[in-house]
């Protein structure tokens, strides 16, 4: 790794200010995905500020009536492995052990999480190859070369990333709330625009500014979130990135959806939230296969594929669909 | 080498703070240990550089196979995505540290019944991944191998699946994975 300076906070409106006044600092807490990219020079902080001594910002709080808060410090693990989770919110427990290792869910954090880069290997070659989201005006290698992992939704000319997480396909679902304390305060982003689309601007992964310390995600109760589930296709059977992923959840009313709810990793820069999917299910039963699969393909009308990735719109559909039966099981 | 990165090690040079070594003080097998290390130094690289313990091995030094695996605090992690100046008040285990008074560990005693290697290089990590992995099970940790996730998980439902599943983070060249199933089986059964 290149040199830099490493120091540590207990205090959250040091850590804020340090963060704000000092563009080549970089907080770590896990390091799971920051170190890798800094071995692959993908980045290079000059500071690091280790944040794994900020007060209770691991606790993992049942709220009343339903939901629940995580903090940003929680580990991986210990949030899958939490009682309440695991049985108010499956489709949680079940993105993050589908992720990653058991050695990595012990070290990575929650905050961090939600703030890991693209598996794109042209972002990750360590020889530094074309890409806006390191380098704004090099180019997308990955746009006019090999793409089978990428974006089938919401790409530009300038970046055909995918965001890696597995456990922000789950929040998106949830309409989980980012709590964020920053220079002005505390502000709370709704899960689904806490990632943005690359647009001209790749290079920026979501909407947090210099001076932005993710605190928690509240996970707002629903009905539907005792019948979900996550589905994760990738090529390996485990250990692996997600070719695509669908985490949904389900109520019924008998075996008529009355509500569900769709979002698909794996497929565009951020969560892909699949609204026209949602939207058309309702009333739907889960015994109308051909019904539930129209519903479904409503969401797929504006894919864009790209040379090498156009399996990943029947995949996902599939995967969907398998998700959405999964989850009506245990309506 | 990228350019970003020559510009990077051009500026530290020009700033000593940077490679300045940092004093850190943790426990490893049970001795405690105090250390400088530059900011940069792997966990990893500390045990075999700085402590002269190199049963943990390096192999991918990207945490993507698992053989540098240590526990720190009781949890399996991998050592070569951790810095060791983090540490500070640490209990770290390692190989070194598993066997008591001259007498293996039941999982390393299982791991040469059960033939559980070829070449040994990713046993280290293989090992202290299995021991730390089965009380993880037994406190109740479900899997991606789990049905159902809203049940409470117990030993006993550690199947060999089960036991593929939680054993993922760590790769075997040799391909001895029937047989290192086979270990942690037997492990188990003797718990």
């Amino acid at each position: 790794m290149h040199p830099f300076g490493l120091s540590r906070t207990d205090d959250p409106g040091e850590a804020i200010a340090a963060h704000a006044h000092d563009s080549q600092l970089a907080f770590i807490a896990g390091g799971t995905d920051l170190l890798g990219l800094m071995k692959d020079g993908a980045t290079l902080p000059e500071r690091l500020l280790d944040i794994n001594g900020l007060p209770n910002m691991e606790r993992i709080e049942a709220m009343p009536g339903g939901g629940v808060r995580i903090g940003a410090l929680a580990r991986m693990s210990d949030v899958a492995g939490n009682t309440e989770v695991r049985q108010r919110f499956p489709v949680i427990a079940e993105a993050l052990l589908f992720a990653a290792s058991g050695q990595l869910r012990n070290m990575a954090s929650i905050g961090g999480n939600i703030m890991q880069r693209t598996r794109c290997a042209y972002f990750r070659d360590e020889i530094g190859c074309r890409c806006n989201k390191r380098n704004w005006g090099s180019g997308c290698a990955a746009f006019h070369g090999f793409n089978r992992n990428h974006a089938i939704f919401g790409w530009s000319e300038s970046c055909v990333a995918t965001n890696p997480s597995d456990l922000a396909v789950a929040l998106a679902a949830m309409d989980a709330i980012v709590i964020v304390q920053g220079k002005t305060g505390e502000r709370l982003i709704p899960f689904t625009d806490f990632h943005r689309l690359p647009g001209d601007a790749p290079e920026r992964d979501n909407v947090l500014d210099r001076g932005d310390l993710i605190v928690a995600i509240e996970v707002p109760a629903n009905v539907e979130a005792s019948a979900s589930h996550y589905l994760k296709v990738r090529d390996r059977a485990s250990y692996e990135f997600a070719l695509v992923s669908t985490a949904a959840a389900v109520e019924t009313d008998g075996r008529r959806i009355r509500l569900a709810r769709l979002a698909m990793g794996g497929v565009a820069h951020k969560p892909w939230r699949l609204t026209a999917a949602e939207t058309g299910l309702r009333g739907i039963s889960l015994d109308d296969i051909d019904g539930l699969r129209s519903a479904i393909a409503a969401s797929f009308t504006d894919a864009r594929p790209l040379v090498h990735n156009a399996f990943k719109v029947e995949l996902a559909k599939r995967v969907t669909l398998r998700a959405l039966q999964t989850a009506g099981a245990r309506a | 080498m990228s350019n970003d990165r020559k510009r990077a090690l051009a500026d530290a040079a020009g700033d000593k703070s940077l490679i300045e070594p940092l004093p850190v003080n943790l426990t490893v097998n049970d001795l405690t240990q105090s250390i400088t290390v530059e900011p940069r130094m792997t966990l990893l690289d500390a045990l075999r550089e700085r402590l002269a313990l190199t049963g943990t091995k390096k192999a991918c030094d990207r945490g993507e196979c698992g053989a540098c695996t240590v526990h720190i605090n009781g949890r399996r992690v991998l050592s070569c995505m951790t810095l060791a100046a983090m540490l500070e008040g640490k209990k770290i285990a390692t190989i070194e540290g598993l066997e008591q008074n001259g007498i293996l560990h039941e999982l390393q005693s299982a791991f040469i019944e059960h033939d559980g290697f070829q070449c040994g290089f990713c046993t280290s990590g293989q090992i202290m991944s299995g021991v730390a992995m089965i009380e993880e099970a037994k406190a109740g940790w479900p899997s991606a191998a789990t049905a159902d996730v809203r049940r409470d998980f117990t030993l006993a439902d550690l199947s060999r699946a089960e036991i593929c599943e939680r054993m993922s983070g760590n790769l075997c060249r040799c391909a001895c994975y029937p047989n290192i199933v086979d270990a942690v089986v037997e492990a188990v059964a003797r718990n």
